[in-house]
């Protein structure tokens, strides 16, 4: 060899997958799957509340996926899918010992623990709850370091509501103020209806001391931020993960940027502060 | 180290590296262009050759002397050799219902460039930053760019679209080379060498050679203050990172939208375009998946889709991302401009697309807004 450029960690091992078994599988909704996994040899993978891993599917392709795991107590990859493309399609397709390939984890943490001694704000709009509950469960098994536990979810219909037994759980033992609403209700809906902004102004946490995360469609991502900022918490309190296209998930392939950030390397969790701008422009 | 070389000294060069079993890349014309290729003699490089370049034209024309390199650059550019167009990463095989990952073994082949232009040793640097210089490396890029040897030339006859001078990254290369020439045609014809590493001094002992003069190298400083003089400064790039950012809304991208095509020629073109794609592709049998890592380009509508759809939808959002990333974003991302003033984009636009002229464009009516 004739020159050595860098010290740095190669990228081939990052880009190659590694064969997961899917061990459980559960329907959440008419179109969203949750699969557990774990490795066909040696540990499993250690991701933090917010990072992300690429699940490939054999001879379809890779997609970027949300851990979604109860970090606290549970080794397995848990990921909760919706199946809107052709990947996602078919990992939401595997069955129980199909084995997919995962790579990861990536992109950085919510800073839950930072969050220590705050009121802790969560909205998640339908399928952001996922994303969100590795950074719930560290909430709850340390549930006395934080002050007021406040969460809202919203979803388009009741059919799109996930984990509704888990939620009403947290709420019946851990103290946590629960508030749900869909944007348009069926026949059997008995809660609220209108958009999860409306959950806002009634929630009870301390302006000056909570930490919000956020996670949902971008429009809805914008919308709840400005809400909570109406209620003069600060947008540095304010924390959202960010979604684009991803290719290689290790800042290298150039597809996740979204102005001067690149999701995969400085996010996917950014505070609103951060990103309030770049997500005023249209198509940026 | 620095030297006087006669032109046959070029055969040297290739002689040497070739007798060391490296490839040879450089300059050659083909299909009526300059294009890089590998070469066993140095009578293959262009002898004699000049480039006319404009907004969206290229031709070769005959010089009447025997300049070895006199022409700027061509439609490729080294990105070709270092970040290829199509690499296979890995394989993945189906093996009784699970995966088996196959690493492909590493190609380890020295390979010299011989030509590079400043602005294109510029545009190595701004690709090490970005692909080697980061938490992850790309190890295939890695891997050619340890193996290759930079034989850089400096710049007498920039085209009519090279804007180095203007980036600050020509037409004389300041480091990045492991031995740089100079091409005098005034008087005698000859090149001035200087090594920039151990092995382009190493590489220098051993061709035929004349100590350098005060002269000579006077010779030489002449050839790249002349080029440097003939481009000007023509994209004012003060504040561009600031100027860019702030004008996202400009109504200029309107403007540009309506005449570009989105056909992605500028990316494939420039030497710091780095988006890859990564693409699964299957064999016949279905047993084995390619993973390959193939460029692309933001001026796809794919480039940016997601379920729900592409989120730059229109031509405008695309030549912004494009523009904005080149000079304002790129410094956020890499802490370095993503232009070196090559020109490529220019040239090789079919509509004749100019940077230099949006970038002013939005800077003018910016300016009298304020």
């Amino acid at each position: 060899m004739a020159q050595t450029l860098t010290e740095t960690a190669g990228s081939l091992e990052a880009m190659t997958p590694v064969p997961y078994a899917v061990t459980a599988k559960r329907q959440d909704t008419y179109d969203t799957w949750t699969l557990e996994l774990e490795p066909v040899d040696g540990a499993p993978i250690v991701p933090g509340p917010g990072q992300f891993n690429m699940l490939y599917a054999f001879g379809v392709g890779e997609v970027p996926i949300s851990n979604a795991g109860n970090f606290e107590t549970d080794e397995r990859l848990v990921h909760t899918i919706r199946a809107v493309g052709s990947v996602t399609k078919a990992l939401c397709a595997a069955e129980i010992g199909t084995v997919i390939g995962v790579r990861g984890p990536f992109g950085n943490t919510w800073p839950i623990v930072e969050a220590k001694g705050k009121d802790v704000v969560i909205v998640a709009g339908g399928i952001g709850l996922p994303p969100l509950r590795p950074a719930i469960y560290h909430v709850l098994k340390n549930r006395k370091d934080y002050g007021r536990f406040a969460l809202l979810y919203g979803a388009r219909t009741p059919a799109d509501l996930l984990f509704l037994d888990e939620v009403k759980s947290w709420q019946c033992n851990y103290d946590v103020d629960l508030d749900m609403t869909v944007d348009a209700g069926d026949t059997d809906w008995k809660g609220k209806v209108g958009l999860v902004t409306k959950l806002i102004p009634p929630a009870e946490f301390d302006v000056d001391d909570a930490r919000a995360f956020v996670v949902g469609p971008e429009i809805m991502m914008k919308f709840v931020a400005q809400e909570l900022m109406n209620r003069d918490l600060p947008a540095e309190s304010i924390n959202v993960s960010l979604e684009r296209t991803m290719r290689c998930g290790v800042g290298l392939c150039g597809h996740c940027q979204i102005g001067p950030t690149l999701i995969c390397r400085d996010g996917a969790c950014y505070t609103w502060d951060k990103v309030e701008k770049l997500l005023a422009v249209k198509e940026l | 180290m620095r030297a006087v070389l006669a032109p046959e000294a070029l055969e040297a060069i290739v002689d040497v590296l070739r007798r060391r079993d490296w490839r040879v890349i450089a300059p050659t014309v083909r299909d009526k262009a300059i294009v890089y290729g590998e070469i066993a003699s140095a009578t293959e490089l262009p002898v004699g050759w000049k480039d006319v370049q404009g907004p969206g034209s290229y031709k070769l024309e005959r010089r009447d002397d025997e300049a070895r390199f006199g022409y700027a650059v061509g439609p490729q550019s080294w990105k070709r050799e270092l970040l290829a167009p199509s690499v296979r990463l890995l394989q993945i095989k189906r093996t009784n219902g699970g995966l088996e990952p196959v690493k492909d073994a590493a190609e380890t082949k020295r390979t010299a460039f011989f030509g590079v232009r400043p602005c294109e040793v510029a545009a190595i640097k701004i690709q090490d930053r970005v692909l080697i210089g980061g938490k992850y490396a790309d190890e295939d890029y890695l891997q050619r760019r340890e193996n290759s040897f930079v034989i850089a030339v400096n710049c007498g006859e920039p085209a009519t679209n090279c804007f180095c001078a203007s980036m600050g990254t020509g037409p004389k290369a300041e480091d990045g080379y492991d031995l740089v020439l100079t091409e005098v045609l005034d008087g005698t014809h000859r090149f001035v060498a200087e090594a920039g590493t151990d092995e382009g001094a190493e590489l220098l002992a051993e061709l035929p050679q004349q100590p350098a003069a005060n002269a000579d190298l006077a010779a030489a400083e002449k050839v790249t203050d002349a080029a440097r003089e003939k481009m000007g400064i023509t994209l004012d790039r003060s504040d561009v990172r600031e100027l860019l950012q702030a004008n996202f809304e400009h109504p200029r991208y309107d403007d540009v939208a309506s005449r570009c095509l989105a056909c992605t020629n500028c990316t494939l073109a420039c030497p710091t375009c780095f988006c890859t794609t990564i693409d699964d592709a299957n064999d016949l049998s279905g047993e084995a998946d390619d993973r390959l890592r193939k460029w692309d380009s933001c001026f796809t509508l794919q480039y940016s889709e997601m379920h729900g759809g592409g989120t730059r939808k229109e031509t405008k959002s695309r030549y912004r991302q494009w523009l904005t990333h080149k000079l304002s974003t790129w410094q956020d991302q890499f802490d370095t401009l993503g232009c070196v003033g090559c020109g490529r984009c220019i040239t090789w636009c079919p509509v004749g697309i100019d940077i230099r002229e949006e970038v002013a464009a939005i800077r003018a009516t910016q300016e009298a807004k304020s």
